[in-house]
């Protein structure tokens, strides 16, 4: 199975987060957002987390001050794919000049996601056009997400587009990481094949903490396996904030 | 104590037939670890796999150490720590890291965030920063990002920048290089027993020389910028041995393409790869690279070969830098092991869209193709144009269709420009190509392995058949969503530029 590369000291999950529960589904996805992406500019998202920081600053988690409640559900209409979705279907390579880091592109990116998804086997696409985020906020995917390259503009341009999870079979190694050290999406695996099990468009609730997903459309609930060795780093907000909490590095400077 | 697992002469070998053999029994241990692979398995002609030797007793004394294997022993010596078993994470000390056009900036970004705008990487001779993605493009974001490369560089005072200014002539930048992959071998970047990261996939290239190579994001190299570690977790090892002559039809590229083929593209997600046996020692470095680099297409964390004297050979000349070479311990544990008699291999192909959509390359013989791309990290090197010219020279005829050329370096280029072409009459590359109709050699780059900005020579931008040198074939790789490319090896590239189908190299070469 496709296992973290974080060492386990327990397996508490916990994930602190701006929480707006409104669970309209047709409101926008960007509700629950994992505080580590750059929060969009106001004028964009009517309703969006509290953008406590400056695009150019970093990992929010990782802040004394950022108080917030640990999320412990997601919420959405969830998009299905199926196995091997390699790198240059979630962003095709045309689209890597734009810097993940600089927020103007970092929105951008969102706007690519998934374009590279055959018309044929998805005709209904995960954007349409000229939008820069999606409706489906969760990912529903078979085995060995996220394949091919190292390229992190993948998870973030999910993230970018307003997914907040991942619901896959298995994951390709080095997505899997990218998608933990960033915070971009929260990386989760199932136990059955749940791409089989929903469909596009079916409305979806995550319980962390149960490590339950529940499809409110077919009223079917399923397991997801616990996040294990993740779970640390994820909640103290990526690598590095784990790595100062572990004393690796000092405090951020400011 | 662990036994050893190289396995008994009783195992089976791997049959190209589809008519033999049957499954080996797997043990409750191995089909834990396959089952990543098993709902895909690919084909069914499943090779020998031999199950993994039960846990060991901790002795003791604790004096006692487990056999480890060679990835196990660098991250071991990397993370300064006695013994390590897969499955632990542990801080590794890196010795290179690389990055590129693609990549780079984003790394720097997180690097000055996180580390502060004044802050300096960890060490300024341990950072290679090598542009060669999108290079030869108008695209202003593209040419934006290796301006990114060079201030930080110059700020930075970074010792290894192979830098490019003069976008309309490659040979006008004396510093300039092209795939990363291969420069970082050339320039001597690449020594066995140390770590090299790269945010790059085919990082795992240079596994090659018997080092821990692998690829990570943006978000890890920023990371390793300032602090010049990472958190790693040490993978199992696969083991692979190859053992028999090297026919003089096959390339390294066939080989690791029959390899993914039999575990598919998940096959080896988070394990390490490594590659022994009579054949993979006769084998030169750059056929050991290609093997090595789409170790990434079996899900591979990382490959290695043992170094050997013809590492050394090769490292010679290139850098002056101490290392020592590590190797796995007789009673090393591996997860598996498979076992391969090269002479009864045929040359393959990955058929669209996947690498592990493996098919004889004769088979695939009434498929018509539109273009021929012979190029990147995987199949762009001197040695992979040698070998398309030796099926040229072969045939004396002329392509009958597109044939794109595009050396992966600066270095490769001058190869193909004047190396003498075994057989020729002291022709060389170059000329046998422009004899056989290919298209004149490009610029040194990444090319279109990867699509690229609309603009990069070579592109595929309509629907159409290619076959390949390179390295992954899913929907779009190489442009256009529906293009179909088939995957292989450089003696397969040129002979099916000659017929205009996928065409088996022994039509030529026999």
């Amino acid at each position: 199975m496709a296992a973290a590369t974080f060492s386990s000291l327990h397996h508490k999950i916990s994930v602190s987060n701006s929480i707006n529960k409104a669970f309209h589904p047709q409101s926008s996805p960007n509700l629950i957002k994992l505080p580590s992406k750059t929060p969009r500019p106001s004028s964009f998202n009517s309703i969006s987390p509290k953008p406590t920081l400056s695009p150019l600053s970093t990992r929010p988690r990782a802040a004394a001050d950022d108080v917030a409640a640990p999320a412990t559900a997601f919420h959405g209409v969830c998009y299905v794919v199926g196995d091997n979705i390699d790198t240059d279907q979630i962003i095709p390579a045309e689209y890597l000049t734009l810097v993940p880091s600089n927020p103007e592109e970092y929105k951008k990116l969102g706007s690519f996601a998934l374009i590279g998804l055959p018309a044929a086997e998805y005709p209904t696409r995960f954007m349409t056009g000229g939008e820069f985020t999606s409706k489906y906020s969760i990912l529903i995917a078979g085995d060995n997400f996220g394949c091919g390259s190292s390229r992190e503009h993948a998870p973030v341009a999910l993230g970018a587009a307003g997914v907040k999870a991942v619901v896959a079979e298995s994951y390709a190694r080095i997505f899997f990481r990218n998608s933990v050290s960033t915070g971009e999406v929260y990386p989760l695996e199932s136990e059955k094949r749940l791409c089989e099990e929903c469909k596009t468009g079916d409305v979806i609730t995550i319980e962390l903490g149960d490590s339950l997903l529940i499809n409110h459309t077919s009223g079917k609930e399923y397991k997801l396996k616990p996040v294990g060795d993740v779970g640390p780093v994820i909640e103290a907000g990526g690598i590095f904030a784990y790595a100062r909490k572990a004393g690796m590095i000092p405090s951020r400077a400011v | 104590m662990a036994s050893a697992a190289i396995a008994s002469s009783s195992s089976s070998f791997i049959n190209q037939r589809r008519n033999d053999v049957g499954l080996s029994s797997f043990s409750p241990n191995t089909s834990f670890y396959l089952s990543n692979a098993k709902k895909k398995m690919v084909s069914k002609n499943i090779v020998s796999v031999m199950a993994p030797q039960s846990q060991r007793t901790p002795s003791t004394t604790g004096s006692v150490k487990t056999g480890m294997t060679m990835t196990e022993k660098i991250l071991a010596r990397a993370s300064e720590k006695p013994q390590l078993s897969p499955g632990e994470n542990v801080w590794v000390n890196v010795d290179i890291l690389m990055t590129h056009d693609v990549c780079g900036p984003g790394s720097i970004g997180i690097f000055k965030k996180e580390f502060g705008q004044n802050a300096k990487v960890w060490d300024r001779e341990k950072l290679v920063i090598i542009p060669d993605h999108y290079i030869f493009t108008k695209d202003e974001r593209a040419n934006r990002n290796v301006d990114i490369l060079r201030d930080f560089c110059n700020e930075q005072n970074i010792k290894y920048f192979y830098d490019i200014n003069d976008l309309g002539n490659f040979k006008a930048n004396p510093d300039y290089k092209g795939v990363c992959h291969v420069a970082l071998a050339q320039e001597g970047h690449c020594r066995p027993g140390e770590v090299l990261l790269g945010t790059d996939s085919h990082t795992c290239t240079a596994g090659a020389f018997g080092q821990f190579a692998t690829g990570i994001g943006n978000t890890d190299a920023g990371f390793v910028l300032g602090t010049g570690k990472l958190l790693l977790k040490v993978p199992p090892t696969l083991r692979f041995v190859m053992d028999g002559e090297m026919p003089d039809y096959l390339l390294a590229k066939d080989l690791i393409l029959q390899i993914i083929g039999e575990i598919s593209v998940s096959g080896a997600t988070y394990k390490s790869m490594e590659f022994v046996g009579s054949t993979v020692e006769s084998l030169s470095m750059e056929e050991r690279m290609t093997l090595c680099n789409m170790v990434v297409e079996a899900g591979g964390k990382n490959g290695v070969i043992p170094a050997d004297a013809t590492t050394y050979k090769y490292l010679e000349d290139k850098t002056s830098l101490p290392y020592e070479a590590l190797y796995s311990d007789e009673k090393a544990r591996f997860l598996s092991e498979y076992r391969f008699d090269i002479s009864k291999l045929e040359p393959l192909v990955a058929k669209p869209h996947s690498p592990d959509n493996r098919a004889l390359a004769r088979e695939c013989k009434d498929v018509k193709i539109d273009r021929v791309y012979i190029g990147s990290c995987t199949g762009g090197k001197t040695e992979d144009f040698l070998a398309a010219a030796k099926v040229f020279l072969a045939s004396g005829k002329k392509v009958k269709v597109p044939t794109f050329l595009v050396p992966a370096t600066q270095k490769v280029w001058m190869d193909v420009y004047s190396l003498p072409v075994p057989g020729s009459g002291g022709k060389t590359c170059s000329q046998i190509f422009e004899e056989a109709g290919c298209d004149t050699p490009a610029s040194p780059s990444c090319g279109a392995c990867l699509g690229g900005p609309k603009d990069t020579y070579a592109r595929m931008n309509e629907a159409q058949v290619c076959v390949s040198t390179t390295n992954r074939n899913f929907p779009g790789r190489m442009g256009h969503k529906e293009g179909q490319i088939y995957l292989a090896s450089p003696y397969t590239a040129a002979a099916s530029a000659l017929t205009g189908y996928v065409t088996d190299p022994r039509e030529f070469l026999q």
